[in-house]
């Protein structure tokens, strides 16, 4: 590390701060001096010393005392205590008290050498996850949530302000609006962010399997259950537990998910011992909760112990002024991917995506884009690359399948020469299939066909 | 005006005179400087600690420098005897760091110390090393982390082994 090593002695006795003085001059580091505890503490009101090499026994304030002082002042640097072998005791309890370590004097000057090579190796490790941790926190931003409209930017705010929070949050929209990245966005920016983000699809399974998927399961709880289990509420302590399609879950869910909020306790299925974690949760719905509390089918003190804060995820046809700027993320994305030169889109391309409403969000646009970076010429984006062209939205083909399988294939094997092996990587096939498939249609080249 | 280049070896005590000019010359040719030496003439039981069974090293080294401030160039006191400062079991030697003197010692190069045979030619490769190392720090140079620089902090007997008694380019060029 370039940074140099401050380090501040204090002891009482002139030819000790003089000795060290020089031992730590000769090794690079930028040395300080005082003579007493409460000069060092005025020196550290206006300077800060990555390390404190302090006497344990000096007259007015001890080194003890002393250590104490220096951590209310929020002072990051390590204290060594240099104590006589009759003061041991004292040493020890400095060690209690948080200080790094001691070494009784008079030093083995290698002793002295590591224990300050250690120290320095201990501030380099921590200013080093400092940044480290800066960098994730900066990774960790809203970068995936795109957007400059207002609606966007309305929510983008939102995600802001409630991050820094403990409430609930219910985050609603259409399929495929993006809610799962609010999500993401609200943990990796709140103070929660070290610990785990967990989610949970709640529509992708049945009742009993979602009980021991949210709670967990002790061996022998039912049949299958074979090791004891954590739950993903165990998982998400310290951080956030996130329930995905929260309106799918059965009337007896809500009631376990109810107790579970409010307590912050719960038994894993089949247990009988009782499980803290703190966690917070986010909601996700594509339906309105608000009336299915009227109808009665979500239970109400659920719905507003979960809804502290709403955020409104709106559809893409609301805010079609970010479709460029969507395309444009997409295509990067997925060029950096495929390993290609990100590609440009034709004016017409974008036009065409901008007149679609996009019933599939956010999702079916990046589905687009994806698809026509692998079906296109690998130069730009075209019109004709896109299931829109005709003007119709993502028509379903007439012909049957075969039909289709059978066009496709061979377009595939028009476009790249009848190389088989190209062909077959490009239809995610090997080589044989392909060839069976060739055999099954009787496909020829267009030459064959000619003569 | 001080000439900087200038070098004077101390000898206090009896030390071998060919062991001091075989020194002498190790540093003429590492320093490319005119190195002269010489006798001093000192008693030593002033600056013997007896709780500690060792010589002070501060006060030797402040000695040294207000008896040869007038010499030109830098001053190394040489001594025979187990030195110590305050806060450190032992030292090799000290200097000023950027002054004009220092005191090094053999007495803890000697591999008899240890337990060991004696080995005169280690003895004088030790003790040239340490010479040159404080001379180093009187020009300026602190501790290199170049392993086998002679500015390489040594503790130990072992270090200085490892070590050449030659500056690396880096600290070489700072002396220039």
């Amino acid at each position: 590390m370039s940074k140099k090593i401050s380090i501040l002695i204090v002891d009482d006795e002139k030819s000790v701060t003089d000795s060290l003085y020089n031992w730590f001059i000769e090794d690079g580091y930028y040395v300080k001096c005082a003579a007493s505890a409460k000069e060092a503490l005025t020196i550290l009101e206006s300077e800060t010393y990555h390390i404190i090499l302090a006497d344990i026994k000096m007259p007015g304030m001890d080194g003890l005392e002393m250590h104490r002082r220096i951590k209310s002042l929020n002072q990051d640097s390590i204290v060594i205590m240099m104590t006589a072998f009759a003061s041991v005791d004292t040493a020890v309890q400095a060690l209690k008290d948080g200080a790094y370590d001691y070494i009784t004097k008079p030093f083995d000057p290698d002793d002295l050498s590591h224990l300050i090579r250690n120290a320095t190796s201990q501030i380099n490790l921590k200013e080093e996850n400092k940044t480290l941790k800066d960098k994730i926190s900066s990774l960790e931003n809203v970068e995936d949530l795109i957007g400059e409209s207002e609606a966007m930017m309305q929510v983008l705010e939102q995600v802001q302000s409630v991050a820094s929070s403990n409430s609930s949050v219910i985050i609603s929209g259409e399929s495929g609006t993006g809610k799962e990245l609010v999500a993401r966005a609200i943990h990796s920016n709140s103070p929660r962010k070290y610990f785990p983000l967990v989610s949970v699809h709640c529509g992708a399974l049945p009742e009993n399997l979602l009980e021991s998927e949210l709670f967990g399961h002790e061996k022998g709880a039912f049949t299958g259950a074979m090791f004891n289990r954590k739950g993903r509420f165990e998982m998400a302590d310290g951080g956030t537990i996130f329930l995905d399609e929260i309106a799918t879950i059965s009337a007896k869910m809500q009631v376990e998910l109810l107790r579970v909020l409010e307590s912050g306790k719960f038994m894993r299925v089949g247990g009988n011992k009782e499980i803290s974690s703190d966690f917070r949760v986010i909601c996700a719905t594509n339906k309105d909760l608000k009336k299915m509390v009227e109808n009665g089918t979500f239970r109400e003190d659920l719905y507003y112990r979960l809804n502290v804060v709403d955020i409104k995820v709106p559809p893409l046809r609301e805010r079609k002024e970010d479709i460029p700027v969507l395309v444009d993320y997409f295509i990067e994305k997925y060029c950096k991917s495929m390993n290609r030169e990100k590609v440009d889109i034709d004016k017409a391309a974008i036009k065409r995506l901008e007149e679609y409403d996009f019933p599939g969000n956010v999702r079916e646009l990046e589905n687009m884009i994806e698809r026509a970076l692998v079906i296109g010429n690998s130069k730009s984006i075209r019109l004709k690359d896109l299931p829109l062209e005709s003007g119709e939205q993502a028509t379903t083909p007439v012909e049957s399948l075969n039909e289709n399988e059978k066009k496709h294939i061979k377009n595939i094997l028009d476009k790249y020469d009848w190389n088989i092996s190209r062909a077959a990587k490009i239809l995610q096939v090997d080589r044989a299939t392909l060839y069976n498939k060739i055999k099954k249609y009787n496909l020829k080249t267009s030459g064959q066909e000619n003569h | 005006m001080k000439e900087q280049k200038t070098i004077t070896l101390v000898a206090f005590g009896y030390i071998d005179r060919s062991f001091v000019e075989n020194v002498a010359l190790a540093v003429e040719i590492e320093l490319n400087t005119e190195v002269t030496t010489m006798e001093g003439h000192l008693d030593l039981s002033n600056y013997y600690d007896v709780k500690r069974r060792q010589y002070n090293g501060d006060e030797l080294l402040k000695f040294v420098d207000n008896s040869y401030n007038s010499y030109p160039g830098k001053t190394m006191g040489l001594f025979g005897v187990d030195l110590f400062i305050p806060i450190l079991t032992h030292i090799f030697g000290q200097a000023y760091l950027n002054g004009n003197t220092g005191v090094v010692s053999h007495f803890r190069l000697n591999n008899e110390f240890y337990g060991l045979k004696a080995n005169k030619q280690l003895l004088q490769e030790r003790f040239i090393k340490v010479v040159i190392h404080e001379l180093g720090h009187t020009y300026g140079l602190t501790h290199c982390h170049v392993p086998t620089c002679v500015m390489r902090s040594s503790t130990y007997v072992e270090d200085l082994d490892q070590k050449s008694s030659s500056f690396c380019d880096n600290c070489r060029e700072s002396i220039n």
